[in-house]
């Protein structure tokens, strides 16, 4: 590979767009190459850069009023509201319940993981910016467990992993894939790890995948219908070492 | 603006709402990114919103926000029409030319010299310096993490002319970068 491809490819690798073959042609480039590298290293260093500045614009709330105001307004007797289908649906008779209402049931495709990946790394870049992180502040997963309660159909496991190394730090809720879902805080040093849940009609236990996006490490796993991903800046081993205390915990609490 | 009667349905409505209006700030930003003007940009995200609301039947995903971006892109480009004054288009290049890439000219930088960091208004600045259509790729991509193939489809070319202006943007905007360390040093 010349340097003039690899000053392209480089930025696909960055940003994950690589297939496993061509990552590996330009990792062996840049690691042989010291201009590659150094060039590869300032833009990671310029989007991190990025990525922790306050760049982003908050829409004036005239704006939202103004949009709103267009829109029919929502009547109180329409037809059964998602929440009341879904209550249904976490009930248990999730197949019949979906085929009534039509509710697309998530289960991923190949395709659709990474888009999810992706939008999961920007829900977690958007909780850096201040004052995003969280909605519920606690360290106790009594106070952050409830607080979920009523505000999504299905509410994540919350479990204090501070005496494993992981502070809980609170709670909020967040948006991914169309839809409100869960994100527990935690805190390792002044690492952030935003752990994403969302209910997934395949109750088909998958265990952890650790994969890498704009810099991030993201370990996804589903259990017993949920999904999770697990987003931090913090290394793999100890991203790692987070869901497995999670997972162990999550399984001494069903049998406890 | 108000929408018309046989758009008039409180259920659809809500599904809209749903759907839409957790990107709000997405298309803001995006907009303020590619209009450079706050009032501009609060006009054009408001007619977005209004078509996408329109076309919203015919909508089938998959990602919400690319689609609304495409038609936040279709508001903007009407909206330099009207200034009639274009922005300033760097030309690009032409796929598969022989010329030697623009990128090859950002200067070298010792090693081992860090990346100044510089606050939100100053990265703020130097992102809306970008030309476009590089300012255009660099925000879908770094600003709202859509994927090559989202911002191919966003801005109507093919992924490989992301891949070109990605690569192009990012070089301009560390040339921009190490200009502006050089400046405050
Ligand atoms: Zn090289």
């Amino acid at each position: 590979m010349t340097c003039e491809e690899a000053e392209v490819l480089i930025h696909a690798l960055i940003d994950g767009e690589l297939d496993a073959g061509h990552a590996r042609e330009v990792e062996a480039h840049v690691e042989g190459c010291a201009h590659c590298a150094a060039l590869m290293k300032e833009y990671q260093e310029i989007r991190q850069a990025i990525a922790e500045s306050d760049v982003r614009y908050k829409a004036p709330l005239e704006l939202r009023r103004k949009i709103e105001k267009a829109l029919p307004q929502p009547q109180p007797q329409a037809a059964p509201t998602r929440r009341s289908v879904l209550r249904g649906f976490a009930m248990g008779s999730a197949v019949s319940a979906m085929a009534a209402t039509g509710l697309v049931a998530i289960v991923l495709r190949n395709d659709d993981e990474q888009r999810i990946e992706n939008e999961v790394v920007s829900a977690h870049l958007r909780s850096l910016q201040a004052g995003h992180l969280i909605d519920v502040v606690s360290t106790d997963q009594h106070t952050v467990k409830p607080w979920f309660n009523g505000k999504l159909d299905v509410s994540p496991p919350v479990i204090d992993l501070t005496a494993q190394g992981f502070t809980l730090i609170g709670g909020r809720l967040d948006y991914v894939n169309a839809r409100e879902i869960g994100a527990v805080v935690y805190k390792r040093r002044q690492h952030v790890i935003n752990l994403f849940v969302a209910q997934t009609a395949n109750t088909e236990r998958k265990t952890a995948k650790i994969s890498t996006l704009q810099g991030f490490n993201i370990r996804r796993w589903s259990d017993r219908g949920l999904n999770y991903w697990a987003v931090s800046d913090l290394g793999a081993d100890e991203l790692t070492e987070f869901g497995d205390k999670f997972e162990s915990a999550m399984r001494a609490n069903k049998e406890g | 603006m108000v929408v018309n009667a046989s758009q008039d349905d409180p259920e659809k409505a809500r599904r809209f709402r749903e759907a839409a209006l957790p990107y709000l700030d997405d298309a803001y930003t995006l907009a303020r990114y590619l209009l450079r003007d706050a009032a501009d940009a609060e006009d054009a995200v408001q007619e977005c919103y209004l078509r996408a609301y329109k076309h919203f039947d015919s909508y089938r995903g998959p990602a919400m926000k690319p689609w609304l971006f495409a038609i936040l892109r279709n508001v903007c480009r009407a909206e330099y029409a009207r200034r009639k004054t274009a922005p300033t288009v760097v030309e690009e290049l032409p796929e598969g030319g022989d010329q030697t890439p623009m990128w090859n000219e950002a200067p070298e930088t010792p090693e081992k010299q860090l990346l100044r960091r510089f606050d939100g208004d100053t990265v703020r600045k130097l992102v809306a310096a970008l030309a476009e259509p590089f300012r255009e790729t660099f925000v879908l991509r770094e600003i709202q993490n859509l994927s090559y193939r989202e911002i191919a489809d966003v801005a109507a070319v093919p992924v490989g002319t992301v891949m070109s202006r990605l690569a192009r943007a990012r070089a301009m905007l560390r040339s921009a970068w190490l200009a502006e360390q050089e400046q405050v040093k």
